[in-house]
């Protein structure tokens, strides 16, 4: 069988080689990438990040498993950082999440970030669509919350959950660093330690600043991962974002946008590689009069757009 | 970014002994080398290795036992593979080992044994050279 | 130490020394390595004078030994009163064969047993639990209930021998498997002499065999320590490890920071159960590794004591001496044993168990050259203990007490660990202790980064290991290893079906309906347990109600 329809089967080998293909930009894989768009966007995805250790596996972990109860499938892509030095990474949220390794209904994937220059790489996104072919209900996709991927999760999910943890200083300075926008549901987890309830009051202070009085405010949560505290609470309230989100079409905006986002992001890809490599001989030429200070960078550029039109 | 395919491996650590040392070094040593290393921490069954394994697509597995009970997991891995149509995953294994016990790991499909001492960058070579 | 002028002047004339004689020697022949090291990495000076300890009070940091702070040791003899307990770690496959074993070893002039058992016993899972597929007996004896236990010492009389157990999650049931074993021998519980291992959080940080969560476990080991001082007064009720720190890769420094700094959390933990510090803290012992750096590990050893005096005066104000004195067992480095060339392992075993001896040891146990292989067979657990035979009986090193001390390497590294390692447990107090410093896997990623570190020292050919990386000899496959019979694990499961069958169920229903009840509430659990061990639970049956009222432990990994 070939393996558009035994990933549209579920098959998990099928699914995991098709990623594969996928990181290794193998041959092909965009021709398979077309015929099975037509099968995505039944799933939900679902954007979980936070400071490393901030117990983000654990939460992921925890609220899979709720959705199981609900006979829901899940596929879960947890990312974490290549090294730009060598190129290689250790993988390690998955031992969080090791009992649910022999559940038919879930399928876990490790990836790196690859060159994707600390953001998600387009790897991942394509992922999310291999993963809601194949059936899945939900896509939760872990990213670590340093830079640029927490960001770019905004481009690649439903809803995000922004996690924090009570104690650590700079909870508050991403709270002024504006990463606030991103979150839809707000996690305060370890809410076992001291300063759990100041994190959610300054957490909620913050979003009262933001927004207008009578606009819908993103829920906090109090959780305590390792020990199940507050996760049916988290998954009762993604359900009410989501329906709120549909409510006010606001979903569907966002998907919209989020296909804006990627078509525009591949045409750039794909222009400035071209462009790149067809005029490299004169790209070249141009570096050495800037080299000579003949002409300035802009100007080359100008030069070699006007050749393009 | 380079053309040559990004190795994965998955680090496992069946049976019940809990000394992880050797395990991750090697980890810790593959990644320098450029691999992506999956990790999955003590105490795992045969059946969530293979699965694991699966799952994550990986070129590699290797599988560390200090208690002995090497000659039950090793085999048992090997066995789950072929169930799942999954032998060209390449496994290997390492650890306290007697060179008696290693034709038959070998024999039963391990692709090689690594005793303590063992270079990392003699498991290195292997792995580059054996996935392709 | 010395008076102001003779330093002086033994300046001026090192400076000299310096400048005339070697100077010129080494713009001749420069020395092997730019720099050196100790095995845990502390730089090496090439010369050691009084100026490197000048500043150093022989009464407040070495003493006398017996004496605060016990730099010099523990006893006022030390080995010329009495030797060390030579006690070699053994068990494997059932408890009849392990049994065997310890009658040779008793015969042979061992003074204490220790017992290993294998890893389902120490995670709590019966013999005929699927996890326990293929381990049955592979690293120690396989201990399914109190029957085992009956066989396992049968013929040994329990109030002669010292026993050791390395038993850490299950150890509370363990220890009551040993006081009932006892009790059928008329042996009273205050008679009993020997140590349950019962360190959990170096479990946490390096050796894996936990069950239960930080906090029940504690719970655990502190209604032990009540237990016993109330009815065991000659128990060691914890044996704070940290051999298995060392093993997982840590420095000689490391391995003394975070074995105390775990023995600070259990005196804290008892504290604030309400024991008070004089009632509990004169059972602690402690367990440590010895490795290859002679003089390095003699000083960690004493560094370990003074350190541990001081803590347990200045931070806990125990007043009762002997609550201060840290008192240990030594295992010779397992990670040290090469597979290439096993004989040589002979060699490596006898410098650090001089290390121990010379450190002050209170017990022993000497690897045999096969560990790096597979279990030890008899012969060479004989050359084992032999060593330690020759060590105390020939090399006089035994006839005077802490024989290096005064010497300006020595005592420079003692001073040099002491300090390293209060900076470390320093950092630990900052993260708000050992078990919150493990959570946050601090302990963990510093041993692994020494791990990895002395892993690629090796590789580069920069640390030697000969016959390794060096002096590499084609080599036979070494013969006459032990197996241990795969058929162990069959036969413990048709000893199971058997007990299951014969016992009283009603009575073991009602044990362990029992042993639910209070292990939701704060009362001790040891006396429950007893019962339950009594009637027969299994091993497993007692872990499985406590794992489902405490919960399990998941690991919080590092790379
Ligand atoms: N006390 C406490 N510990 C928690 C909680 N949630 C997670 N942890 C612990 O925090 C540590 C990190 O948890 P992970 O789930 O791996 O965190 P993460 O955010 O996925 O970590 P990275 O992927 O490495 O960034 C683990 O030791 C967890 O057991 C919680 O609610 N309370
Ligand atoms: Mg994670």
């Amino acid at each position: 069988m070939d393996i558009i329809q035994s990933v549209l089967n579920g098959d998990k080998r099928s699914i995991a080689k098709l990623i594969t293909l996928v990181e290794e930009k193998s041959d092909d894989f965009i021709n398979i990438l077309k015929k099975i768009y037509k099968y995505t966007g039944r799933a939900i995805t679902i954007g979980i990040t936070g400071a490393p250790g901030s117990g983000k596996s654990s939460l992921v972990n925890k609220l899979t498993r709720i959705l199981r109860t609900q006979n829901k499938k899940v596929g879960i892509i947890a990312v974490d950082p290549t090294s730009p030095f060598t190129g290689g990474a250790i993988l390690g949220d998955r031992i969080r999440m090791q009992d649910l390794t022999l559940d038919e209904g879930v399928f876990i994937r490790s990836m790196g970030t690859r060159g994707a220059l600390g953001g998600l790489s387009r790897a991942c996104y394509d992922a999310v669509k291999i993963l809601d072919a194949s059936g899945m209900d939900y896509i939760i996709i872990e990213t670590v919350g340093v830079g640029q991927s927490e960001i770019d999760i905004v481009k690649l999910a439903d809803i995000v959950l922004l996690v924090m943890v009570p104690g650590m200083g700079d909870d508050v300075q991403a709270i002024k660093a504006g990463i606030m926008e991103i979150g839809d549901i707000f996690v305060v987890n370890k809410s076992d330690k001291d300063g759990a309830d100041r994190l959610v009051t300054e957490i909620e202070m913050t979003l009262d600043l933001g927004s207008s009085k009578n606009s819908w405010k993103p829920p906090v949560i109090k959780t305590i991962a390792t020990e199940n505290y507050g996760i049916v609470e988290l998954s009762e309230n993604i359900e009410k974002v989501l329906k709120h989100m549909m409510q006010d079409d606001l979903l569907n905006v966002k998907r919209k946008s989020r296909i804006k986002q990627e078509i525009i992001s591949l045409l750039t890809e794909t222009l400035i590689e071209n462009i790149i490599f067809r005029y490299s001989e004169k790209i070249d030429m141009l570096i050495e009069k800037v080299l000579e200070r003949q002409i300035d960078p802009y100007s080359a550029m100008e030069i070699i757009i006007s050749d393009v039109k | 970014m380079s053309c040559t395919k990004t190795i994965r491996v998955l680090i496992a650590k069946p049976g019940l002994d809990g000394h992880d040392r050797g395990a991750k070094v090697i980890a810790r040593a593959l990644r320098d080398s450029g691999m992506e290393v999956i990790y999955t921490g003590l105490r795992q069954t045969p059946e969530q290795i293979v699965e694991a394994a699966i799952q994550e697509d990986v070129d590699v597995i290797g599988l560390s036992i200090l208690s002995g009970a090497h000659n039950f997991l090793f085999p048992r891995v090997i066995e789950l593979l072929k169930e799942k149509n999954a032998q060209d995953i390449l496994v290997i294994g390492g650890g306290v080992i007697p060179d008696e016990d290693i034709p038959g790991l070998k024999a039963a499909g391990i692709a090689e044994v690594f005793t303590p001492g063992t270079p990392t960058s003699k498991i290195i070579d292997f792995i580059k050279s054996h996935v392709k | 130490m010395g008076d102001k002028y003779s330093l002086e002047k033994l300046k001026e004339e090192k400076k000299n020394w310096e400048e005339t004689k070697l100077n010129k020697v080494l713009s001749k022949h420069p020395e092997r390595y730019e720099k050196f090291y100790t095995n845990s990495n502390i730089e090496v000076e090439r010369l050691y004078t009084e100026l490197n300890v000048q500043d150093m009070d022989y009464l407040e940091e070495l003493g006398f030994p017996g004496e605060y702070p016990y730099t010099r040791g523990v006893q006022p003899t030390m080995y010329r009163g009495r030797l060390w307990t030579m006690r070699q770690y053994a068990g494997f496959g059932t408890a009849e064969e392990s049994n065997q074993r310890y009658k040779f070893l008793l015969s042979q002039g061992q003074t204490g047993l220790s017992v290993a058992f294998d890893l389902p016993t120490q995670i709590g899972y019966d013999s005929d639990h699927p996890l326990s597929k293929g381990e049955v007996g592979k690293v120690g004896v396989a201990i399914d209930s109190l029957k085992d236990m009956e066989i396992l010492f049968d013929g040994i009389p329990l109030d002669k021998v010292s026993t050791s157990m390395t038993i850490n999650a299950p150890a509370a049931i363990l220890l009551s498997m040993y006081i009932a074993v006892a009790e059928k021998q008329g042996v009273s519980p205050d008679e009993l002499s020997g140590t349950i291992q019962n360190d959990i959080l170096k479990e946490y940080v390096a050796r894996g065999t936990y069950i239960f969560p930080p906090e029940p476990s504690m719970r655990l080991i502190t209604n032990i320590f009540e237990f016993c001082s109330k009815n065991m007064p000659k128990w060691n009720t914890i044996s704070i490890s940290g051999y298995h720190i060392r093993e997982a890769g840590a420095t000689a420094i490391q391995e003394v920071a975070f074995t105390l700094a775990d023995g600070i959390a259990y005196v804290e933990a008892a504290i604030k159960a309400g024991l008070s510090v004089d009632d509990f803290a004169p059972r602690l012992s402690f367990f440590f590794n010895a490795h290859n750096d002679l003089l390095e590990e003699v000083a960690k050893f004493r560094a370990a004591r003074r350190l541990w005096a001081k803590i347990m005066k200045e931070r806990f104000n125990a007043k009762d001496p002997r609550s201060m004195m840290l008192r240990f067992h030594t295992q010779t480095g397992g990670s040290t044993l090469t597979a290439q060339q096993p004989d040589n392992n002979i060699i490596r075993v006898t410098i650090q168990a001089l290390a121990a001896v010379l450190g002050g040891t209170q017990s022993l146990h000497t690897n045999s050259r096969d560990e790096a292989l597979a279990l030890p067979s008899e012969d060479s657990v004989r050359i084992a203990l032999r060593t330690q035979q020759i060590i105390a009986y020939e090399s006089g090193v035994t006839e005077t007490i802490d024989p290096l001390a005064g010497s300006y390497y020595v005592e420079h590294l003692t001073n040099t660990i002491e300090q390293k390692a209060r900076e470390y447990i320093d950092k630990i107090d900052k993260l708000g202790g050992a078990a919150k410093a493990i959570e946050k896997g601090f302990m963990q990623q510093e041993i692994q980064d020494s791990a990895y570190r002395y892993q690629m020292e090796v590789e580069s050919g920069r640390r030697i290991v000969v016959g390794v990386n060096k002096f590499q000899i084609e080599e036979e496959p070494p013969k006459g290893l032990l197996k241990v019979d795969p058929e162990v694990g069959i036969m413990q499961e048709k000893k199971l079906k058997e007990l299951k069958s014969s016992r009283d169920n009603i009575a073991v229903g009602q044990a362990l309906k029992e042993l639910e009840q209070v292990a939701k509430t704060d009362d001790n659990l040891m006396p429950v347990i007893l019962k339950c061990v009594k009637s027969y639970c299994t091993l497993g049956e007692i872990c499985d109600i406590l794992r489902k009222v405490f919960g399990e432990y998941k690991a919080s990994i590092t790379i």
